[in-house]
């Protein structure tokens, strides 16, 4: 393994070096507080994007390693690197940092220093997460990250922010100390083949190498999907979500839904499937359909909010649903769709929140009564913010269409009634995300106030053009992301296909021209799409 | 007759202990009232030679005394432990006393005399010697104890730490007398031969054992026998209660792993399941039993139950690994616990009034540096990842799987988030609460800044690069063999 490149050390740690050079400045700078916050994790951003350069999307295999002796006493090494599956994930997070930095320019005024140290040291646990290949470092950062979340939530939180950050922090704990039972429990297998680690490709090439007896593989992927699931949140493990999303401050809620949820799909991705294929082949059934009852519960739950942020929380479990779902198919179009529509989640819903946060700064309440006709006082904003919504429930040209496409496409390979169920899915998002425009954009202006409030700011300009420039990108240009998954998820669910042999019962389709077959497909349907989704709803 | 030149480097670390306690006892009518002080550091200069002693102690390991004594890396390693605990806590208890009005000599010189008496425990291969050790630091300790003497928690504290630990070094005593009757000798190495020979572990030998763990499991506050500690705690000078919850603690464990491994390491499948069971029981009362509490210091002497059980976990694991993990949670724990407790007394002001959880609210306006040194510390007794405590809940954890433990493991890890709310309780007073406008903690004098830098640093350090103190650890581990 090779140390050639510094650049996933660099990334991971320079938001530590920013927040120490924030911590220098004197509390009260409030302007260059922010200022070099902003600064730091635009510079990240620009960083990150030397990752798309360096990255080689035709290999197989993690990329860009670092590899160093930790904590050789017990065979802990720093262990560093991406793959097609994390490449993106990263992006992300550098993405909606700087707009979550800018969400909060003018609305956090107590403690301004701390809440961007916390922001950046955020951004270090995120990126960390997603570039750790040693299990003890995967949870270092797994774990080190929750706490600025936890405060994010505490401090600057509205409402039951109390409530809210300990139910956060101890359902997130609860879930990953099991994780942890299970790491331990891999590294002493590890050592039966003489050389015990905690380095992931050399458990999962152990791992692929002897068999398990059922009923470990079984608790130890228990163990690690528990962890995953509460974070994702699969469906009767979400009740977390919608308080935490709801009294956190904008920038929490941002980076909540845009990166912290993905934790949980990517963990799938890149511990449950490889490392227990049998058991995930097993259980896909009954995940699946927890992934579905998520969607439409969510769904149908979303419907009836009277709280828009609450609102944009519950669709974070629907749209999640979708990813579960289309990972636990099998199949590289859904799975190649669940990753797509991780990403355009953490950009469509992150600006459903940043919206949210802008009309919060204006009226102080997410209330939708006490909006409505807000398009005839702030034209601007709610043009963005009906970007977002067609972006969140999935209009052909915009990025939600193809990930979730995908996903059913995949679905319906596999098994026609989950992608019909899911599907009533994406005709809810509809109806919940357009109603809510209509109370809040829409109509007459029911309250004196709303007359007068100022349109988007510069500032806001800003922050919704660079959001809407990437929904219209990933809508259009979907190839250029997917091409580089498709190595990684090929090699994935070649994988994984050692558990579908114990499992009659398949039908994965051809990996490579499935996958093309599809690109030209979502072309060519875009405006057939409605039709396409009812007809699938129909079999 | 004097005693060989070898054998005294053996015992240096105690030598100087002892020699700096009686020289602060005969210097201390000749101080005036007011400059009681300089007694402290005289004190804290003792526990500095005595630490920098260790290093003659470390290039003349071997037994001394005809075998009552054997200063190994291992002993070496508990020494570090409790000399550094005694040091911050004298550094750290200057601030406390002057506003007590308790700034006596004899405080220090106690301090001095208790670890003296720790290390001659972990340094013991002779259950008399041991015993003389653990009197000598149980008797200072009872008196330290009780050191307010016109606080009425404090006499509770001490009488019942007194009549309770006299109770436990008599039940010692009589396993003592038992294995004596067993095997003819009180030496590890003839106890161990006899279980190894033909008799096997007897049913004397047995029942010895037990009683000598009734004793020890007192010291280490091991459930069932865990009942004082809250009390005796709560009551307790806090820095006093800080030497308490990692001092003697460190010493009783080490002497522990000495009885159970080398002496009666061949009946360890007796033993097993007692440790076990002790094991999730302590881990069990103290974390539930800390969920209800709002006295911060309280809190604290129950979470320092819950750790006595993580470790016992890692002790259920008779292996290398396992002692290393002792040694080294012995090593985190001591840090985390040490500034923790000496910020529970910065908080609590005059009388230690300000016990109260919501003593704590808005810290993190009032004094930022305090609460993210506490704050530091709670994460590291919560177990949070790049803190000590992590690390030695992970190193635990891992010798107990290695021995397919894996329930254990498992109640532990459950356990270990149970914790997680109470610590998590404190640092949300800290930062969410609105502050107290009233009334606020004094400001932090410099030795007291200087014990918080040390460990918060030793916090972090042990959390993030392990690697020294963890082979420190694994070569005593070794040399107990």
């Amino acid at each position: 393994m090779g140390n050639a490149s510094y650049i996933l050390s660099v990334l991971t740690f320079f938001p530590l070096l920013g927040m120490f050079a924030l911590l220098l400045l004197k509390g009260d700078d409030h302007i260059w507080i922010r200022r070099l916050a902003l600064v730091t994790s635009v510079v990240e951003f620009l960083l990150s994007l030397f990752l798309l350069r360096a990255f080689d999307s035709g290999a197989v295999g993690y990329q860009l390693q670092e590899y160093y002796d930790w904590i050789p006493g017990l065979h802990i090494h720093y262990h560093m690197g991406v793959d097609g599956i994390s490449l993106f994930l990263i992006i992300l997070t550098t993405f909606l940092t700087p707009l979550a930095v800018l969400c909060s320019w003018n609305s956090i005024h107590e403690h301004v220093k701390e809440f961007f140290a916390m922001l950046l040291v955020l951004e270090m646990g995120m990126v960390g997460v997603f570039c750790a290949l040693d299990l003890f470092l995967f949870f270092l950062f797994w774990e080190v990250m929750l706490i600025p979340m936890y405060f994010l939530i505490g401090i600057w939180g509205h409402g039951r922010k109390i409530y809210a950050a300990l139910k956060f922090i101890l359902y997130t704990m609860l879930g990953s100390i099991l994780m942890l039972v299970a790491i331990l429990w891999l590294y002493r297998l590890s050592g039966a083949t003489g050389n015990p680690t905690f380095d992931l490709p050399v458990i999962q090439q152990m791992l692929g190498q002897i068999t398990l007896p059922w009923s470990t593989e079984l608790l130890l992927f228990l163990a690690f999907f528990l962890a995953f699931a509460i974070k994702v949140p699969l469906f009767p493990l979400h009740t977390w979500l919608p308080d935490a999303h709801t009294e956190a401050p904008t920038a929490g809620s941002v980076i909540l839904a845009g990166v912290l949820l993905k934790m949980g799909t990517y963990g799938m991705l890149r511990f449950c499937l490889p490392l227990f294929p049998r058991v995930s082949h097993q259980l896909a059934p009954e995940i699946a359909t927890l992934a579905i009852i998520g969607i439409v519960y969510a769904a149908l739950v979303a419907m009836v909010q009277t709280d828009l942020k609450r609102l944009v929380a519950y669709t974070s479990v629907s749209h999640l649903g979708f990813v579960v779902l289309g990972i636990f198919v099998f199949n590289p179009t859904a799975m190649e769709g669940a990753i797509y529509q991780m990403l355009n989640h953490g950009v469509s819903t992150g600006m459903l929140f940043l919206v949210c946060g802008m009309l919060y700064d204006r009226r102080h309440t997410y209330e939708m009564k006490e909006f409505g006709g807000l398009a005839k006082s702030m034209p601007v904003l709610c043009g963005f913010f009906l970007f977002a919504c067609l972006s969140s429930l999935a209009l052909p040209m915009l990025n939600g269409f193809i990930g979730e496409f995908m996903i059913l496409i995949g679905a319906f390979d596999k098994h026609p009634a989950w992608a019909a169920w899911a599907a009533t899915g994406a005709i809810l998002s509809a109806v919940y995300l357009l109603w809510a425009y209509q109370q809040v954009a829409l109509e007459k202006i029911t309250v004196e106030k709303n007359n007068s409030l100022p349109d988007a700011s510069p500032r806001e300009r800003v922050i919704l053009i660079a959001g809407s420039l990437v929904i219209l990108f990933m809508g259009i240009f979907s190839p250029m992301f997917t091409h580089r998954m498709d190595a990684t998820t090929n090699a994935l669910l070649d994988q994984v296909s050692r558990g579908e042999s114990a499992e009659a019962h398949t039908n994965r389709v051809a990996p490579a021209s499935g996958h093309a077959n599809i690109q030209k497909q979502s072309k060519h349907e875009l405006a057939m799409r409605s039709v396409t989704l009812e007809r699938r709803a129909q079999p | 007759m004097i005693p060989p030149l070898q054998d005294l480097y053996r015992v240096a670390p105690e030598l100087i202990l002892c020699l700096f306690g009686m020289l602060i006892m005969l210097v201390d009518p000749f101080v005036a009232e007011d400059r009681k002080r300089s007694m402290g550091w005289l004190g804290f200069a003792g526990t500095v030679v005595a630490l920098i002693s260790l290093r003659w102690a470390a290039e003349n390991q071997g037994p001394a005394y005809s075998g009552l004594i054997r200063m190994d890396a291992f002993s070496l390693f508990v020494h570090g432990i409790v000399i550094g605990v005694a040091a911050l806590a004298i550094l750290g208890s200057f601030e406390y006393l002057d506003q007590e009005n308790l700034q006596h000599a004899e405080y220090y010189a106690l301090i001095l005399f208790a670890t003296a008496g720790m290390g001659i425990l972990a340094s013991a291969t002779e259950l008399i010697t041991a015993f003389v050790g653990l009197e000598m630091s149980s008797i200072s300790t009872y008196i330290l104890a009780g050191f307010r003497r016109n606080a009425l928690k404090s006499n509770e504290s001490s009488l019942k730490y007194f009549l309770l630990g006299s109770f436990a070094t008599a039940f010692f005593l009589y396993g003592i007398a038992l294995v004596y009757g067993a095997t003819r000798s009180t030496r590890y190495e003839v106890v161990s031969h006899a279980i190894a020979g033909p008799q096997g572990a007897g049913m004397l030998l047995i029942l010895g054992l037990g009683l000598i763990f009734v004793g020890l499991g007192f010291k280490v506050v091991a459930a069932p026998f865990q009942i004082y500690t809250p009390d005796v705690y709560e009551g307790a000078p806090t820095p006093v209660t800080a030497i308490l919850a990692c001092g003697p603690k460190a010493a009783a464990f080490a002497v522990m792993l000495r009885i159970f491994y080398s002496a009666f390491g061949g009946a360890s499948h007796i033993w097993f399941w007692a440790i076990w069971i002790s094991a999730v029981l302590t881990m069990c009362i103290g974390n539930f039993a800390a969920l209800v509490q709002s006295n911060v210091k309280r809190l604290l002497a129950y979470s320092s139950i819950a750790h006595a059980g993580y470790i016992l976990v890692a002790f259920v694991a008779a292996t290398e690994i396992g002692i290393a993990a002792v040694l080294f949670y012995l090593a985190a724990y001591a840090a985390m616990t040490l500034g923790a407790f000496l910020i529970v007394a910065h908080v609590g002001g005059t009388g230690e009034r300000r016990l109260d959880i919501t003593d704590y609210a808005g810290l993190g306006a009032k004094q930022p540096w305090v609460a993210a040194c506490f704050s530091l510390f709670l994460f590291s007794l919560l177990g949070l990842p790049a803190t000590a405590g992590f690390l030695g809940k992970f190193y635990a954890f891992q010798a107990a799987l290695d021995q397919r433990l894996i329930w254990l493991v498992v109640i532990a890890a459950i356990n270990s988030v149970i914790g997680a709310y109470y610590y998590l309780k404190v640092v949300v007073a800290m930062y969410f609460w609105e502050p107290n406008q009233e009334w606020s903690p004094a400001p932090m004098k410099a030795p007291m800044f200087a014990v918080l830098a040390l460990t918060a640093i030793a916090t972090l350090y042990l959390g993030i690069w392990p690697n020294t103190v963890m082979q420190w650890a694994t070569n005593s581990a070794l040399s107990l063999h």
